[in-house]
């Protein structure tokens, strides 16, 4: 029971950290989608010029792990008289994180849309950019939304490192109450807890939705 | 050519942690997995809830928790042992996750023919089920175990010297422009080392194939 009381005293230090984490994970799902959308688009391009720098802003916020573009923005950028604040830091490369991986879903959301679709619109006769934005796209994207649920999950999760640049996120808030009282055990399951209580329902919430977009396919 | 050596320095405890993590989860993911799809529903439901919570819990609250808040009598974990352990872990439960998903994608047709033929339980499960699903989850093991390298930088947090660790000491040793390097040194060498995995498990999946359908 200790446990708990003493849990109940230190959550309401860590909801700003909290707030802070939600916060990150917000702006770069909301910033990092619609570049995935451009990023999906322009690795189809017929420019070779294009669609290689499309890929290679892809294929390295999918390769690189999320620590090192972080540290990229926050220690690195610095280096050239471009420096940033460590949450703009963090969001900017959980935004490259989320459009790279993001653009992937899109592209194979669009790439499920069966080619009878396309046969069938041009058979019609509509224009081709009609074709892409009011046929394709648009049952692209309802294939592509639990694998953009599950981006969104794991750019939640990904706030957590940004505690390595001292954002006064989740985790780093959880560590300066465990350095004053070294509870750590109970601090850091506290703060896993917290990270849990979003985290499972939503992955709960992204099965239902995969289920019922099987069902339907 | 400073840098580059500096990273490459922590190349080996990057690939121990990995493999090691690895290794545990390959292993530790059979009993879950098959927990996951028991006919019992307790125990089916605990092992739900014990995937979902270790993967809802970030990596770096898991390897927080194992260095600083254990400590049993004189024992605590050293670094080294508690990324391990704690990559580890995870890769049990994302991996159990994949066995599942390819145990259950195999058609029931199979299970129900061996029945038929009179093939014992045990002989339909790891004879019949296994080998067909292995082949299905193969790519997604070869995907998860790219992830894990990455995954395995979360170590530098813990003062682990692998690849991370290493780039930013020497980037801190150099406030010259020059320590942006190992950053994007430590990036690319990260691609690099994931593209044999992905060569690898296209081989082996199209060596699969030919043994099915040939």
């Amino acid at each position: 029971m200790t446990w708990l009381t003493e849990w109940a005293a230190y959550l309401p230090q860590m909801m700003s950290g909290l707030g802070v984490s939600l916060l990150i994970a917000g702006v770069s799902i909301v910033a990092g989608y619609p570049l995935g959308l451009v990023l999906s688009v322009m690795v189809s391009a017929r420019n070779l010029a294009v669609r290689t720098l499309a890929l290679a802003v892809v294929e390295i916020g999918r390769g690189a792990p999320a620590l090192v573009i972080l540290y990229l923005f926050y220690y690195g950028l610095p280096k050239f008289g471009i420096a940033f604040e460590s949450i703009t830091a963090a969001c900017l490369a959980l935004i490259w994180n989320s459009a790279a991986y993001s653009s992937e879903i899109m592209r194979a959301g669009i790439q499920s849309v069966g080619r009878g679709q396309l046969e069938a619109s041009s058979a019609l006769g509509l224009a081709q950019r009609h074709t892409f934005w009011r046929i394709i796209m648009p049952q692209g994207m309802r294939s592509a939304i639990p694998g953009l649920m599950g981006v969104a999950i794991q750019m939640f999760q990904g706030t957590s490192l940004a505690y390595a640049i001292a954002v006064p996120e989740l985790m780093k808030s959880a560590y300066n109450i465990g350095s004053q009282d070294f509870n750590y055990l109970q601090i850091f399951a506290l703060a896993g807890l917290c990270y849990a209580a979003i985290s499972m329902p939503a992955t709960w919430i992204t099965v239902f939705f995969e289920k019922r977009l099987a069902r339907h396919a | 050519m400073d840098a580059l050596s500096a990273v490459l320095q922590g190349l080996p405890m990057t690939i121990v942690l990995t493999l090691s993590a690895f290794a545990i989860g390959v292993v530790g993911a059979v009993p879950l997995a098959v927990g996951l799809s028991s006919s019992n529903m307790l125990i089916r439901l605990a092992s739900r809830l014990f995937v979902d919570l270790v993967r809802g819990v970030p990596i770096i609250v898991w390897l927080f928790l194992l260095k600083f808040g254990i400590q049993i009598g004189t024992f605590k974990f050293n670094p080294v042992a508690a990324a391990i352990v704690g990559l580890g872990v995870v890769s049990t439960a994302y991996l159990a996750e994949i066995y599942r998903g390819g145990l259950q994608a195999v058609p029931r047709g199979q299970g129900e023919a061996a029945h038929a033929l009179g093939l014992t339980r045990g002989t339909t499960f790891y004879g019949v089920m296994v080998p067909q699903a292995f082949r299905i989850v193969s790519p997604s093991i070869a995907t998860y175990l790219t992830g894990l390298l990455k995954d395995s930088s979360i170590a530098s947090t813990i003062i682990v010297a692998e690849m991370v660790f290493q780039s930013q000491s020497f980037a801190r040793q150099h406030p010259t422009v020059e320590g942006i390097l190992p950053y994007i040194l430590v990036g690319i060498l990260y691609i690099v080392l994931s593209l044999p995995v992905a060569y690898l498990s296209r081989r082996l999946d199209s060596r699969m194939r030919k043994a099915v359908y040939a």
